[in-house]
């Protein structure tokens, strides 16, 4: 069986918590904070003051360039106010307040349950409609997605994989939608090969699903699905890591940055990512909502819900049951998730699960030195000593930081989880990382300057 | 109780591996030769044992409390691996203040003075062995008072170290008929040594375990074995080859400090590379070294020496043998 070629850890997958309940679709809030930056890029611009009536899926922040992403409103109501509240970390963020009354759609969208798998748009013109819907990666990455399906000039995709890996442990949103919303799926995986012109799609499973990967074959044999085939994965943290996955699919490795997926002629995409654009392009729907999983050991219960962004987190929480004492809210997983400080933040597009993890679990160790073990190096994905980069940043040795290319490092986290010596390795490769990153920037934009 | 939020960045668990259970592993997978020593060379091996490792445990405590004036380190229990390790290396009849004197340079000098647990570019135990094996080189090399009686009193390494050359220039073998050891009584602790190099098969289990643990990876301990075995063969076969080509390898894997060195003592963490490659490559020395001082040194074992040698290369090695990164293996497009 397949998997990415170096380092890597096998963490607890801790699905067992929340892979058996169904998705349930969430009650709509009575007030949503609409974030304007929920993507990779430039933050959108607010197009609704206060005061003005919306309807759900209507637009309210209009994409600035290419590199960012249209907002809709998820419920329908009032604008009450267009201002800065906290997000999850607690930075202040231009956030659009709508109050609900009722549920009244845009009437472009499509409601109606029938599947509808015909599709004859040019791919100019499905990339329009995804870019019109707002979507991003879903994975938790929050990339635009009609950037991602814009091949540039001179390059060819040769492959789309669909990321149906869900490495990260606890999360199980994109393990129900790929058992539950299955043929909105592979249909939406049809739409991107016709989007960026190849014949064959992968959508790669860790072998922890089995039942994930029975179903989607069976799906594809019974309904026809030409060129899509699904490949069971060694399961292995990060697998789910872009370019860890086209390692695994393709056995090809993508360039160090700025190279790109499509350097290797591949287009990935997460599965829930294929449905959101599935209802763009068939149903005129717009990204308004998404499949999150709620869980953790400590919860009173878990779910996977299909919930409408702009709901308060807390609400979440509260239907699960947070335990009393000591708690770490985390949106996302263990691995990788960021943890939430503040619980009336809203729900983003690029959230994929909230876990709640005790004191105890969540606990750091006392840091202790080095010990030269290597294990770090040997867990690292991307190649990198992450010794030395925790060591240099340390030291604010930034140019030694960048010739060990720190720049690298994709945050998995991998080092941190193995040191026996509590090191915090990541946070400290992170800040050498952004610093490197800067000074990289400030670099070109001087020789341009200079030309 | 109300419900608190705490926050860090990702990641937000750990694999619970820990310094303290990767040293009381090591401590555990020496606990087989210890007890085939013990039971091979009478109750002082033990007694041995203790004073290494108590002078160890104490002269950690006190240097890092009074000398450096931080917090203790004994609680990482390093400072008994190092105790353990250096009493392996040490003949059974030692006057117990010689193994005090080899505790306090083991400690003292192979290891806090470079800031303790981690930073130390040789191995403490070999540090304090080498110092003892200058400093009372009587006392390191007698042999006779503890042995088992089927042994005399010189380690077999030391009866090849006879070997010359003929008039061809081939090694001929000293004293020693090969066809005349009895590899069992080797392979299970029947011959003389330093307490701890007995056992091959106890140390062997003692590798497993680690390995299984994943406390050391094979790489090193291939390397050298390995390395020791092939160079013997090419002996071997100089010197006419027939069974020798794998009689010899086998003594000399077998024989002296190979096994409890390639196993234990060059899979140092601080003191060994980091990467697969540099550890086939720092391996590799160690045997070659090994090799060349038993074969044509002054001492008859040259494994201490051999570490301490590669250790001094492991930075180097370091330097030159990084992972690949990720992306620019020949996989990849340009």
């Amino acid at each position: 069986m397949r998997t990415f070629p170096i380092g890597g850890i096998h963490p607890h997958d801790n699905k067992e918590w929340s892979k058996d309940k169904a998705i349930e679709v969430l009650e709509l809030p009575d007030e949503a904070k609409i974030a304007m930056i929920q993507h990779i890029g430039a933050p959108s611009t607010p197009v609704v003051q206060k005061g003005d009536k919306v309807l759900t899926g209507q637009l309210i922040g209009q994409a600035v360039g290419f590199v960012s992403a249209n907002i809709h409103s998820p419920i329908s109501g009032t604008v009450t106010a267009v201002d800065a509240y906290p997000n999850g970390q607690g930075q202040r963020r231009m956030m659009v307040v709508i109050k609900r009354e009722g549920d009244e759609w845009v009437d472009t969208i499509d409601r109606t349950p029938e599947h509808k798998r015909e599709c004859t748009l040019t791919p100019q013109e499905i990339v329009a409609k995804i870019k019109d819907a707002g979507i991003v990666g879903l994975g938790g990455a929050q990339f635009p997605t009609h950037v991602k399906l814009s091949i540039p000039d001179g390059q060819k995709a040769e492959v789309v994989i669909i990321n149906g890996v869900e490495c990260e442990p606890y999360l199980t949103s994109d393990y129900r939608t790929m058992l539950e919303r299955t043929e909105m799926m592979l249909t939406g995986v049809e739409i991107v090969m016709r989007a960026v012109g190849v014949k064959r799609a992968v959508i790669g499973v860790e072998n922890n699903k089995p039942d994930a990967i029975a179903h989607i074959r069976e799906v594809i044999k019974r309904d026809n699905y030409v060129g899509i085939e699904v490949m069971p994965l060694k399961m292995r943290y990060p697998q789910g890591g872009e370019k860890q996955l086209i390692a695994a699919v393709t056995g090809r490795q993508v360039a160090p940055p700025p190279a790109l997926p499509i350097s290797v002629g591949a287009v990935v995409c997460n599965v829930s990512t294929a449905v959101a654009i599935y209802e763009a392009v068939q149903k005129n729907k717009p990204l308004i909502e998404r499949v999150v999983t709620v869980t953790g050991k400590h919860l009173k219960t878990t779910h996977n819900y299909l919930a409408r962004f702009g709901t308060p987190v807390s609400r979440l929480f509260e239907l699960a049951g947070i335990p009393e004492g000591d708690v770490k809210l985390l949106n996302g997983g263990p691995m990788m998730g960021r943890a939430v400080v503040d619980i009336t933040a809203p729900l983003i597009k690029g959230c994929s699960g909230l876990t709640v993890l005790s004191g105890k679990e969540a606990a750091r160790g006392k840091e202790l030195q080095c010990i030269k073990c290597g294990k770090c190096v040997e867990a690292c994905p991307m190649g990198l000593e992450p010794y030395i980069l925790s060591k240099l940043a340390k030291l604010q040795k930034w140019d030694m930081a960048e010739e060990h290319n720190t720049v690298d490092c994709i945050e998995c986290g991998c080092c941190s989880y193995t040191c026996p010596s509590y090191l915090p390795l990541l946070d400290y490769i992170r800040i050498g990382k952004q610093t490197v990153m800067t000074n990289i920037r400030a670099r070109a934009a001087a020789n341009n300057n200079k030309k | 109780m109300a419900t608190r939020l705490f926050a860090a960045p990702s990641p937000h668990i750990h694999g619970g591996e820990t310094t303290r259970r990767i040293m009381l592993d090591v401590i555990l997978a020496l606990m087989p030769a210890l007890a085939v020593s013990a039971y091979v060379m009478g109750w002082r091996v033990l007694f041995i044992t203790a004073v290494a490792v108590a002078g160890c445990v104490v002269f950690e405590y006190l240097i890092s409390r009074f000398l450096l004036k931080r917090g203790s380190t004994i609680g990482d229990l390093s400072a008994i691996v190092t105790g353990l390790l250096l009493a392996f290396n040490l003949p059974v009849g030692i006057p117990w203040w010689i193994v005090l004197i080899g505790a306090l340079i083991a400690i003292g000098v192979g290891k806090m003075t470079f800031g303790g647990l981690g930073c130390n570019p040789f191995n403490p135990a070999l540090t304090g062995r080498i110092f003892l094996l200058i400093a009372y080189p009587v006392q390191m090399t007698d042999w006779t008072t503890h042995a088992p009686d089927a042994l005399s009193g010189s380690t077999m390494l030391a009866e090849v170290k006879g070997s010359t050359y003929d008039a061809a220039g081939n090694i001929v073998l000293g004293n020693m008929n090969l066809t005349n050891v009895n590899f069992m009584d080797m392979f299970s602790g029947y011959m003389n040594g330093s307490m701890g190099e007995i056992a091959a098969l106890a140390l062997i289990l003692g590798g497993l375990y680690l390995l299984w643990r994943r406390v050391i990876s094979w790489h090193i301990p291939v390397a050298v074995l390995g390395t020791m075995a092939i160079f013997a063969v090419c002996v071997a076969l100089s010197i006419g080859g027939g069974e020798l080509c794998y009689q010899l390898p086998l003594f000399h894997i077998l024989a002296g400090g190979a096994l409890l060195g390639a196993i234990f003592m060059a899979t140092d963490y601080s003191t060994s590379p980091m990467t697969h490659k540099g550890m086939l490559i720092y391996g590799v020395g160690i045997g070659l070294i090994t090799m060349i001082i038993r074969l044509w040194g002054a001492y008859p074992e040259g494994m201490s020496f051999a570490i301490f040698i590669m250790n001094a290369a492991t930075p180097l090695i370091n330097k030159y043998c990084r992972p690949k990164r990720f992306g620019t293996g020949q996989t990849a497009k340009k």
